[in-house]
């Protein structure tokens, strides 16, 4: 399979980043070679396999929903780019 | 004193042939005086370091101490340590002083060991080299007149241990990232099981791979910081609630009797011959210290780099959207609207390969293609730990190479990705199946340090920490250091 650069431009899109003009045809180029690599999946016989998302088929463990942590607000917001009144500062969403 | 291990550096401290402040300010003179060639570091801790040293030295004098206290070490840059810049390489996390500590970095800090700071790596662990950091590339140690990568993505650990810039250094693997610059820089580095080590607090590339490990000058000393770092913690689900067994008692050297396999799938004509030899050398070693040697086959293993590029990429895509600009990290100047701020926060703040890997995770998760990639990966993946498990039916361990080829030229691989990405062919496997592996120094290829690779069963670490041990007991490829400008005073 193969992807255009339009295709590539779909996905920055949808992974929220751009791609100047002057790298698309680099990127598709890259990412084709990508793909092309990946293709080989398609060699394996794969028909009954289940797939394997975690190493050790373990399944998710539950905890108590309990407080555990202190309210560190102010310590959790000192990296924030932008704060106001103990809220994170963003552009405007809502007109 | 830069060659003593982690147990003869605690001897020395509790004996008071050197105090902790000592030790630390021998180190951090080391650092200043060296690493602006190496730029293995990319935070030095001074203050905070001989701050901890000082306590440290209390300590001891109290007669409290435990094997870590007062010892140097230095963090990868990707475990958040609390009001100490964490950057894991990238513009996007810059100006990042996490409000908490990983629970690896908590660990050493309960110890009481000194963090002397943080080191370079490929950007959120992305890369083979180290050429792929905002803080600039690391040069590898035993570069001479041709300056060398140190591989990567723990490429500034590995770099730092080499130069003996810090006794030892944490590291993680998703794909080789530990195994592959110890093997480059002639270090002895463990990527445990999947699950060993607490995953909290370590940014997290791609979360069902990813697994932080030591980085150190031997087995013994990687066995010491195994035991601070493995055990379950209730912040990550995905540790496992397993007894962390006594690695150092494990170190007997008594290996007579051991099975280890040798895959037709690695011994084959790809192999390069310096390598081979240096295999053959090694199984040598092992085989005089009783070791049976048999073949096995792993039929699948050359599938694990394709599977590998559709599911580490997909996690990454997934991991790396937290990234937006809005509650921590780099945020774009004068955003008009949400989406210009989404939008110019992350392709300024990335660098080059990690958007590259988001948008061909995005791709294999996509609607249309995910069974086509995604789940074949996945099924995949399940093929390659089926060879594993069947191959540990017969033997205890599996021998192979590190790496293809030692430390090669900055830029050498030139700007085709997929070329960069086969250099992790012998390591990617054991990240996709979970199980444990680890590389030593076993020789030496036109003067630059050559990696073996012993893979082992889920959770055998202490078995397979001794095999390595109980080869540098008969060997002294794992005390070999670049003697150069670059690491000479």
């Amino acid at each position: 399979m193969s992807v255009s650069p339009d295709d590539i431009q779909k996905m920055a899109h949808l992974s929220r980043l751009k791609v100047e003009d002057d790298k698309i045809e680099k990127l598709s180029a890259d990412i084709n070679n990508i793909l092309g690599l990946v293709d080989q999946l398609q060699q394996a016989n794969t028909d009954g396999v289940a797939p394997m998302a975690h190493p050790l088929d373990a399944s998710q463990v539950l905890r108590k929903d309990e407080v555990t942590e202190p309210n560190q607000r102010e310590k959790y917001q000192r990296c924030a780019p932008a704060t106001e009144d103990g809220l994170f500062l963003v552009p405007k969403v809502i007109e | 004193m830069l060659e003593k291990s982690i147990q003869e550096l605690a001897k020395g401290l509790r004996n008071k042939e050197f105090s902790s402040v000592e030790l630390t300010k021998s180190y951090l003179s080391r650092i200043e005086a060296l690493d602006k060639s190496i730029n293995s570091f990319i935070t030095v801790a001074s203050d905070q370091a001989l701050a901890s040293a000082a306590i440290a030295d209390e300590t001891i004098a109290n007669g409290t101490p435990n094997l870590w206290t007062g010892i140097p070490f230095a963090h990868k840059d990707i475990f958040c340590t609390d009001g100490l810049l964490t950057t894991c390489g990238s513009k996007m996390l810059h100006n990042f002083e996490p409000p908490y500590n990983a629970t690896v970095a908590q660990k050493f800090i309960d110890a009481g060991a000194v963090c002397l700071g943080k080191t370079n790596m490929d950007e959120f662990a992305m890369g083979s080299t180290n050429e792929n950091s905002f803080f600039g590339k690391v040069v590898n140690p035993w570069s001479e007149t041709n300056e060398l990568v140190p591989g990567g993505s723990s490429g500034g650990s590995a770099a730092a241990v080499a130069a003996r810039l810090a006794p030892v250094a944490t590291g993680t693997d998703t794909g080789g990232s530990i195994r592959q610059p110890a093997a480059f820089c002639g270090l002895t580095g463990l990527k445990p099981t999947y699950g060993r080590v607490s995953r909290y607090g370590m940014i997290a590339f791609a979360s069902s791979l990813d697994q932080g490990g030591p980085m150190a000058k031997s087995a013994e000393d990687c066995a010491a910081m195994l035991q601070l770092m493995a055990g379950h913690d209730a912040k990550d689900s995905t540790s496992i609630e397993k007894e962390v067994p006594d690695y150092l008692a494990a170190l007997t050297g008594d290996v007579s009797g051991l099975k280890i396999g040798l895959p037709k799938e690695y011994f084959n004509e790809h192999l390069n011959d310096d390598i081979a030899k240096v295999l053959q050398d090694a199984i040598k070693v092992l085989e005089s210290k009783g070791v049976e040697f048999k073949e096995v086959s792993l039929p699948n293993s050359h599938l694990g780099v394709p599977a590998y590029y559709v599911i580490a990429p997909a996690e990454a895509s997934a991991n790396l959207s937290r990234f937006d600009g809005a509650r921590y990290g780099y945020r774009c100047e004068n955003p008009r609207d949400l989406m210009d701020m989404y939008m110019r926060s992350r392709s300024e703040g990335f660098g080059d390969e990690v958007k590259r890997r988001i948008i061909v995770g995005t791709y294999a998760l996509s609607a249309g293609y995910y069974d086509a990639y995604y789940n074949k990966a996945m099924q995949v993946r399940r093929l390659i730990k089926n060879d594993f498990e069947t191959a540990f039916k017969e033997v205890d361990f599996i021998l192979g190479p590190t790496t293809p080829s030692p430390a090669f030229g900055a830029g050498e691989k030139g700007d085709d990705p997929v070329q960069m990405y086969l250099e992790d062919i012998y390591t990617i496997t054991a990240n996709l199946a979970g199980i444990p592996a680890m590389s030593m120094p076993a020789g030496s290829v036109n003067g630059l340090p050559c990696g073996v690779q012993l893979l082992g069963n889920y959770f055998d670490e202490a078995r397979m920490l001794n095999v390595a041990h109980s080869y540098q007991q008969e060997t002294d490829w794992h005390t070999h250091k670049p003697k150069n400008s670059l690491t000479e005073l």
